[in-house]
């Protein structure tokens, strides 16, 4: 019994919430590239580094709260300075939106047409990102490290393993609760959210209904500026904030939206946990799992390892292929938010 | 083929370029820019041959070059018969029983109809046979890289002269456009563009960390040129000759023996390097005009009137009994060719494959702002892109350089402001590239040397 409940401790600890935490992440961001794909209808490969620029912001004002002294005590004073960077996020989109995507769309461009504007907006951003503040690697998470840490744990119930809690893996899931459920509650119970649901799901009798188009833009662009700049803050938080890491994100984000039906929410979201546990999954290396779990005569020799974890990056991209070939449409079907 | 006024332009604007830069920084740098131009503006073909002539996206062009700088590794590296000794076996039976699970698939595919039989019979057997296959294939690479880790620890190549990989670069590249364009092809095109970005990560990771074979991220150095060293040419009489025929009127004036020798040998070694990058440029400029030729008569040709049909509709085409799909396949396959083609030049120029610095920024996005740019759908706007675009990238920092220090001249070399602009100066390139791209895209769509209307 003991050693059952050390294997499932250690599948916490190494597998499900890291897991989730990373699946948030990747949800959020996923979430917002839906949004632009079901309303504005491309692909836009600047997300990532929409999402860096929140976080760059959020890091400034972090830093501008540290030397003022002003803290939140136990949490990171990065949550403070996060309402500034999702406005400042906000106020990007919108640039970006009036001074070179709206042309396209009153064109009625091609999508991808689009993409590669979205390229060009993402070179530009990326300019600014590292202008501003460099490449190196930042750290700005202060605060209580640890909600509990592996030898409390280990004190506590008397067990092998450690669970060790990260409070930037708590704040990630209930944020992410949080902005989830208030998404999903605009979309089905606001007038607005109803309009931009109607938009997606067919844009000319929106338009013969009275709805105004730019308005509903305008309304995504807002909620993808607040999706992205949390997603690039948390993700920040939780590992470290480094430029071009959110650049190499964009493709699970991508995968996380297409796996779970590109044009739907509640597939991004999915999409996002699934290409997240299966990255940790196929990577991990399942020796001290079995080791509990079988009796000593079966003991695996090797590490019972998938793919070495080089392959991380990969194992997202061949979810993506084997669902494009298996199921195309994803596995929510898309094109409707 | 006739040229119009605005293409002699163009063409006037690069070669005066390279003069200009000649004049200013010396002829060394601008032949090291030309020659990355000339890599740059095939690689622009490859991508236009498959956008332009058909409208096929391909974002997998980090992947197919990397294919091809392989295949450089594979062809000039000399053989390790140790490696092979220890190894050789495993990898040989792990690719036999590779082709086997393949053979198996294909075979399923085809003979079991029931769609859900399929699935399962298909996940058997991959899990299965990759069980298999891992079992010979981890010892074997384990023992290969073991040789010598700090050498070799790699399976090594043929030994052969690395002008042949071009060709055996082309077909890598080929090889894994054909896998990919089987898979994905279908797809819709920006789907298609995310699709083939990740595969041609996937492509990259797998260089990385296969050791056996690339030795990853150990980089492989030291690759033979098919043109002479500098410390060779010096030593050379017919190249001494050479040199001292060329700058004889400069020599002459000099009376002082010893000092006349001194200035002879700086023109040596001055000259050496000159004569090396120049030897690469006729080479690279060979290959560049070669494809040019037949991109060019392709495009003229009824295949090239036939694509352009496909790509401007898909169904009318298939309606007049065109393959769309078989047609989409070959020209991702001859356009990832001549990506790959490109791959194995850029390994040959730089003499050494490093998997690790294959990013998608500056092998995938830079490639496509060239071909936008230059123009899709025409060829010299490709290499006019590709020369365009890879010159202002390395004269970015140059220029940036100098408008910092004219815009912050008045104030003192020490402020803050300014030392931080000049600290972030290579940046400021990612900026130029997305505002031309931007700019392009707005005002000039179908870029600076647009494809001609034929009426035929």
């Amino acid at each position: 019994m003991v050693d059952f409940l050390n294997s499932i401790i250690v599948l916490l600890n190494f597998i499900i919430i890291p897991g989730i935490s990373y699946g948030s992440q990747l949800a959020l961001g996923a979430l917002g590239v839906t949004f632009v794909y079901a309303i504005l209808r491309f692909a836009n490969f600047a997300h990532g580094e929409i999402m860096s620029f929140g976080a760059m912001i959020t890091i400034l004002f972090t830093w501008f709260f540290q030397s003022q002294n002003i803290g939140l005590g136990i949490f990171p004073t990065a949550l403070l300075a996060l309402p500034i960077g999702i406005i400042a996020t906000i106020i990007l989109c919108i640039i970006s939106d009036k001074f070179v995507f709206q042309y396209y769309r009153y064109q009625k461009s091609v999508p991808v047409v689009l993409a590669m504007v979205s390229i060009g907006v993402m070179f530009v951003i990326n300019a600014i990102i590292r202008i501003i503040i460099g490449t190196e690697t930042i750290k700005f998470s202060d605060g209580q490290k640890f909600i509990m840490k592996a030898k409390q744990f280990k004190v506590m119930t008397g067990l092998n393993e450690g669970l060790a809690l990260k409070s930037s893996q708590v704040i990630t899931i209930l944020i992410t609760i949080l902005l989830l459920t208030f998404t999903f509650w605009f979309l089905q119970k606001t007038k607005t959210g109803k309009s931009m649901r109607a938009f997606s799901d067919n844009e000319d009798l929106a338009l013969l209904s009275g709805i105004n188009p730019d308005r509903v833009v305008f309304t995504t662009w807002i909620i993808v500026g607040v999706l992205a700049c949390v997603a690039g803050t948390l993700y920040g938080l939780d590992k470290s904030y480094k430029p071009i890491i959110y650049l190499n994100l964009v493709l699970p984000i991508f995968a996380s939206a297409i796996v779970g039906g590109i044009g739907s929410p509640f597939g991004a979201v999915v999409g996002g946990y699934v290409i997240a546990f299966s990255e940790i999954m196929v990577t991990y290396a399942y020796k001290k799992f079995f080791v509990y779990i079988l009796p000593i005569s079966l003991e695996p020799s090797g590490l019972v390892q998938l793919l070495s974890t080089d392959y991380k990056f990969a194992v997202s991209f061949s979810i993506l292929v084997i669902v494009l070939l298996v199921r195309p449409s994803g596995i929510f079907k898309g094109r409707v938010l | 083929m006739k040229l119009e006024k605005y293409e002699w332009i163009a063409i006037a604007i690069m070669v005066s370029l390279f003069i200009f830069v000649g004049f200013i920084q010396g002829w060394s740098v601008s032949l090291v820019i030309l020659n990355m131009c000339i890599i740059s503006a095939i690689m622009t073909m490859g991508v236009n041959i498959s956008w332009g002539y058909a409208g096929v996206i391909n974002f997998g062009v980090m992947g197919f070059l990397a294919m091809g700088g392989l295949a450089a590794v594979i062809v000039s590296y000399p053989p390790i018969t140790e490696s092979w000794k220890v190894g050789g076996i495993g990898i040989g039976i792990s690719f036999i029983l590779l082709v086997i699970l393949v053979i198996a698939v294909m075979y399923i595919n085809k003979s079991v109809t029931n769609k859900r039989n399929r699935y399962i019979f298909n996940t058997i057997f991959i899990i299965f046979g990759i069980l298999v296959i891992r079992h010979f294939y981890l010892d074997a690479t384990e023992s290969i890289e073991d040789v010598n880790p700090a050498i070799s620890g790699f399976l090594g190549g043929l030994g052969l002269p690395i002008i042949f990989s071009w060709v055996v670069g082309g077909f890598f590249a080929a090889g894994v456009a054909f896998i990919i364009g089987k898979v994905a092809l279908g797809l819709r095109s920006d789907y298609l563009a995310i699709v083939t970005l990740g595969i041609s990560e996937i492509v990259v990771s797998v260089l990385k960390h296969e050791e056996w074979l690339s030795r990853g991220v150990k980089n492989v150095i030291g690759l033979k040129r098919p043109v002479p060293y500098e410390i060779n040419l010096q030593n050379t009489d017919w190249f001494i000759n050479l040199i001292t025929y060329l700058n004889s009127s400069k020599l002459n004036n000099i009376v002082d023996v010893s000092d006349r020798q001194q200035v002879l040998n700086n023109l040596i070694i001055d000259g050496s390097g000159i004569f090396v990058k120049l030897s690469y440029a006729v080479l690279f400029l060979t290959v560049m005009f070669i494809i040019f030729y037949y991109a060019n008569k392709a495009q003229l040709s009824p295949w090239g009137r036939m694509m352009r049909a496909i790509r401007d509709n898909e169904t009318a085409a298939n309606a007049m009994g065109k393959d769309v799909v078989k047609q989409h396949l070959i020209i991702f396959v001859i356009g990832a060719a001549i990506v790959g083609v490109a791959g194995a030049m850029l390994v040959t120029l730089d003499g050494l494959f490093t998997p690790s610095g294959y990013r998608p920024l500056r092998f995938t996005f830079i490639i496509w702002i060239m071909v936008i740019v230059g123009g899709s759908g025409n060829n010299l706007g490709a290499i006019f892109g590709g020369f365009v675009i890879w010159f202002s990238w390395i004269e970015a920092a140059p220029l940036t350089t100098f408008i910092i220090n004219q815009l912050t001249v008045g104030l003192e070399p020490t402020n803050a402001l300014k030392l931080h602009l000049l600290d972030s100066v290579p940046y400021f390139r990612y900026l130029f590239m997305g505002l031309i791209l931007l700019l392009i895209l707005r005002y000039r769509p179908k870029g600076i040397i647009p494809e001609k209307v034929r009426h035929s």
